[in-house]
């Protein structure tokens, strides 16, 4: 089986899209972290429920981009394929 | 081999399509499905806002509002309270930008009810809205801590910190805009991806789910985002004299 140079860099390309969307798991474990932390302070506080929500929503939000950067690596990787 | 293809050639369809080009100065330039699909929001928030003023207008103090009317009043009370509540004294200068980022930015992402493509999944379109905030950021940091403090703020701790606190603030565009392009982005390709690889008959009811996650929760929470954030930024800006 031959493989052309193209080909290979694609393969390439998809094991690097796979690798970069790894970056999920830091916000995963993030943003469970700060929903935990909002659980118990609504346990603690139920008065100050629509801020804790609102608070937690932004901050998760915030943390969610790194992950979103792994994405965003991965979908140029496979359809942009600025490698080839 | 075979699905990378599949994902490459045929049904999933996820990408901004050229409709014609022109020839402007030597350049060629796109008219894309992004530009079309921003014009049609523009043309639903027009309509609302004309509907919006005429009721406003034709409304009679005595009466109770009618149903369109109170939605209305609900929708702009709610969002005045939110940005009240965080630029407190500055808020009647910024309350009507707010108010029209807030609009865009909401019916941007959900037009993917609508079958539209989300303008907000083009880079194009968020990258402009963050260097808005940007420049709002900049502007309102030179007007009200002069440049001797936009000079102190930049050297805080010291002066070798100067290039960090630049790229820290060059980086605040950039990560809006990104943010906002990735989230939408994200929720079109899953749809996409949902829509062409499966079979016929999970296509019905279903995607339903998938719909009021990807548009309708994942866009609201990123509008609220990127205004929350755009004004948290200005705040900070203004600084408290």
């Amino acid at each position: 089986m031959n493989i052309s140079g193209e080909d290979f860099i694609k393969g390439c390309s998809a094991i690097g899209a796979g690798l970069a969307v790894i970056a999920g798991i830091g916000p995963g474990v993030g943003q469970g972290i700060a929903a935990g932390h909002a659980a118990a302070a609504v346990g603690r506080n139920p008065g100050a429920k629509s801020d804790v929500t609102s608070t937690m929503l932004l901050g998760q939000a915030v943390a969610e981009t790194t992950g979103l950067y792994g994405l965003l690596i991965a979908m140029l990787l496979l359809f942009v394929k600025p490698l080839v | 081999m075979g699905n990378y293809t599949l994902l490459l050639s045929g049904d999933v369809d996820f990408m901004i399509k050229g409709i014609f080009s022109y020839n402007c100065f030597g350049h060629e330039v796109w008219i894309t499905t992004t530009h079309v699909c921003t014009l049609i929001v523009m043309v639903l928030l027009v309509a609302f806002a004309a509907l919006a003023g005429k009721a406003i207008k034709k409304a009679n103090e005595d009466e109770a509002p009618g149903t369109f009317l109170n939605i209305v009043e609900l929708i702009i009370e709610f969002l005045d309270g939110v940005v009240n509540s965080v630029m407190g004294k500055n808020a009647t200068k910024f309350v009507n930008y707010i108010l029209t980022l807030f609009f865009f930015i909401f019916i941007s992402n959900i037009s993917g009810l609508l079958g539209l493509r989300p303008p907000t999944a083009d880079y194009g379109v968020t990258f402009p809205l963050g260097v808005i905030t940007f420049s709002l950021i900049t502007f309102n940091k030179f007007k009200h801590q002069k440049v001797s403090g936009v000079i102190k703020g930049l050297c805080d701790p010291w002066v070798f910190w100067l290039p960090i606190n630049l790229i820290g603030d060059f980086a605040v565009p950039v990560s809006l805009s990104l943010r906002l392009f990735a989230n939408v982005l994200s929720g079109t390709v899953m749809m996409a991806l949902y829509y062409g690889l499966l079979p016929v008959f999970v296509k019905i009811g279903i995607p339903a789910v998938l719909h009021i996650y990807f548009d309708l929760f994942s866009g609201a929470i990123q509008t609220y985002v990127f205004c929350m954030l755009t004004m948290t930024y200005v705040t900070d800006a203004i600084g408290d004299n």
